[in-house]
């Protein structure tokens, strides 16, 4: 595997080259990563893919990571493989539910399957994507259940119903209460007050 | 006679057919036999993983790897393991990483006995299947004596696996070794000159490298095509890089370089698990940092400390720096990739987990094209598709 001087300035080489469009990089565990611009990704693509410097020929994933408290919420997460380096990058890019971000299907034809991923699982948008349907969920289905906030156990639930004779969907009823363990210890992740925690602020008051 | 205006005719293949190798629903669209269009509807068989594994801690995550490709589960668990090894900066022991290679290796036979009997059986070959899933069966017998289970292992653990080989294990796997060739020279016999198999594979679904490269193709789908690329010894991990083995590679890129390919892959396995059970060394299977790992049973009963370190580590799990890596391994289907976001809690914070078959499977519309409706099936098997992962 490459060492980290070589990362760290193929990481400057595309800060440098691609100045409008990155960010910044960062060597994080051995793993080279950049910050970029999603407008700008189908360049910077094109410029990894083509570069003799870089020759990242190969799209290994693309994935959405949901952020809720921020205003961007989304991260658009791609990973390029370069055979010829034998070096992995990260470019990360940040999107919200509204805007669309450019679809890199012209530069990697295999971004198609990841980019309809991302927009089932998350609903980030792809401009340009020639055919943004649903990928992994059910026909029909609403909602876009990797989001933080869609609950683990979804809103709908199917089964077979013996008077209509089809398939029905009905709301979630759940047999007991969802349970949700809390095995944070108490003094380092609770964010309530214990029983008696009070007391030793009084202590120190008077 | 009058002309008549020929529609293109639609298919369905699936969502239950015995060439789909699962659940995929794949519609064709055909011009008289010709395939014109192909769009795989996954989804199927998806059951959250992800999603699921955001809601649970590291140790209850794993069990999910092996319910991925079920085919070789152990090779999953492997790279989940070394992304939170990754994380945590952990070191393993050297017998434990051994171990580890010696049961991805185990994986890897598993994996490609299936495929490839599977293939020969879509082609119209039915003996070799019946053969294979004999020797498969001893194979799971060899992970039922390490972990309990035949299928979901559940064996490699952050830091190691959970248990040391049982006595005499390790006689009965160089055992299985010689004997297996006997079986592979049996089933050869029957496929590989075969004039029905190779008319039905030769010279289908050619892929070449730029092709591979631009589809995201990795693993045997990529060595079919000419490409020496093998992430066990361009990436090394554990201890890959002290095994002595050849990286196969095809000529052509086609269904029947991949075939053969496979079947070549299983001796070279075979090799790594003879060098593995000769060098391995003596000592611990799991580190000793017991803020991850269990301690031993029997320092549970006499210590009390080692007692609270167990309850804990079982209710509350460990707490992963924050930080993010993308960990892949050499799967036996392709590139396996975990991207793991930690938050610095106890639980994945995101785990994306790259299927190799997904790039594969995706790239059927483009692959098959051109080619006759009784090609699909042969393409199909040489991609080597199991919807666990697809679907995750």
């Amino acid at each position: 595997m490459s060492n980290l001087e070589t990362l760290d300035e193929m990481g400057q080489a595309i800060v440098g080259g691609l100045e409008n469009a990155v960010h910044d990089y960062e060597v994080a565990f051995g793993e080279l990563v950049i910050t970029a611009r999603a407008d700008k990704i189908v360049s910077i693509l094109t410029t990894l893919r083509d570069e003799a410097s870089f020759k990242f020929v190969q799209l290994t994933d693309i994935c959405g990571v949901d952020y809720p408290e921020r205003r961007k919420r989304f991260d658009v997460v791609y990973h390029l493989l370069s055979l010829k380096h034998n070096i992995r990058i990260r470019i990360k890019t940040q999107a919200d539910d509204e805007t669309p971000v450019p679809s890199v299907i012209e530069v990697f034809p295999n971004a198609n399957w990841y980019e309809r991923e991302v927009w089932d699982m998350y609903g980030v948008m792809f401009d340009g994507h020639p055919d943004l349907r649903r990928l992994l969920t059910d026909y029909g289905f609403q909602g876009h259940p990797l989001r933080r906030d869609f609950p683990l156990t979804g809103y709908v639930e199917v089964r077979y119903s013996e008077e209509e004779r089809r398939v029905i969907y009905e709301p979630v009823k759940l047999q007991q209460e969802f349970r949700d363990f809390d095995f944070m210890s108490p003094w380092e992740g609770a964010k309530y007050i214990l029983p008696g925690d009070e007391k030793a602020e009084e202590g120190q008051e008077s | 006679m009058a002309e008549v205006d020929i529609k293109n005719y639609n298919i369905n293949f699936g969502p239950q057919h015995p060439a789909a190798h699962g659940v995929l629903r794949l519609i064709l669209e055909l011009d008289g036999e010709v395939v014109e269009r192909a769009d795989p509807h996954i989804g199927l068989l998806h059951r959250g993983t992800e999603k699921l594994i955001e809601n649970k801690t590291y140790l209850q995550a794993i069990p999910y790897f092996d319910r991925l490709d079920y085919v070789s589960p152990m090779n999953q668990e492997h790279a989940f393991c070394l992304a939170i090894e990754k994380l945590l900066g952990l070191e393993v022991p050297e017998r434990g990483q051994y171990i580890r290679v010696l049961y991805a290796e185990i994986g890897r036979i598993l994996n490609h006995i299936m495929n490839v009997t599977a293939h020969g059986m879509d082609v119209g070959a039915l003996t070799p299947i019946l053969w294979g899933f004999e020797e498969r069966e001893l194979l799971m017998e060899f992970y039922e004596r390490v972990s309990g289970a035949r299928l979901h292992a559940n064996y490699f653990r952050p830091g190691g696996v959970h248990q040391d080989l049982p006595a005499g294990l390790a006689d009965d796997i160089l055992r299985w070794c010689d004997h297996f060739p006997g079986t592979m020279n049996d089933i050869e016999t029957l496929v590989t000159e075969n004039r029905i198999f190779k008319q039905r594979n030769v010279d289908i679904g050619v892929v070449t490298a730029e092709e591979c490269y631009a589809l995201g193709f990795t693993g045997a789908m990529l060595r079919g095509s000419n490409v020496p690329w093998d992430l066990r010894k361009a990436q090394p991990y554990d201890v890959y890089n002290e095994m002595d083995f050849d990286v196969v590679v095809g000529k052509n890129g086609d269904c029947y370089d991949r075939f053969v390919l496979r079947i070549e892959e299983m001796y070279q396995s075979m090799r790594i698990i003879r060098q593995c059970i000769e060098k391995m060394p003596k000592g611990d299977v799991l580190s000793a940092d017991h803020t991850v790992t269990p301690p031993r049973r029997d320092k549970i009963t006499t210590s009390m400390e080692a007692l609270i370190q167990h309850f804990k580590l079982y209710t509350e799990g460990f707490k992963v720096p924050e930080g993010e890596v993308y960990v892949a391994v050499e799967a036996p289907k392709g590139e396996f990739g975990v991207y793991l976001v930690s938050d610095g809690s106890n639980k994945p914070y995101r785990c994306k987990i790259r299927a190799p078959g997904f790039a594969h499977l995706q790239a059927m519309d483009y692959v098959a094209r051109g080619h006759m409706l009784a090609d699909v099936p042969a393409l199909m098997g040489s991609f080597d598709i199991v919807f666990g992962e697809v679907d995750r």
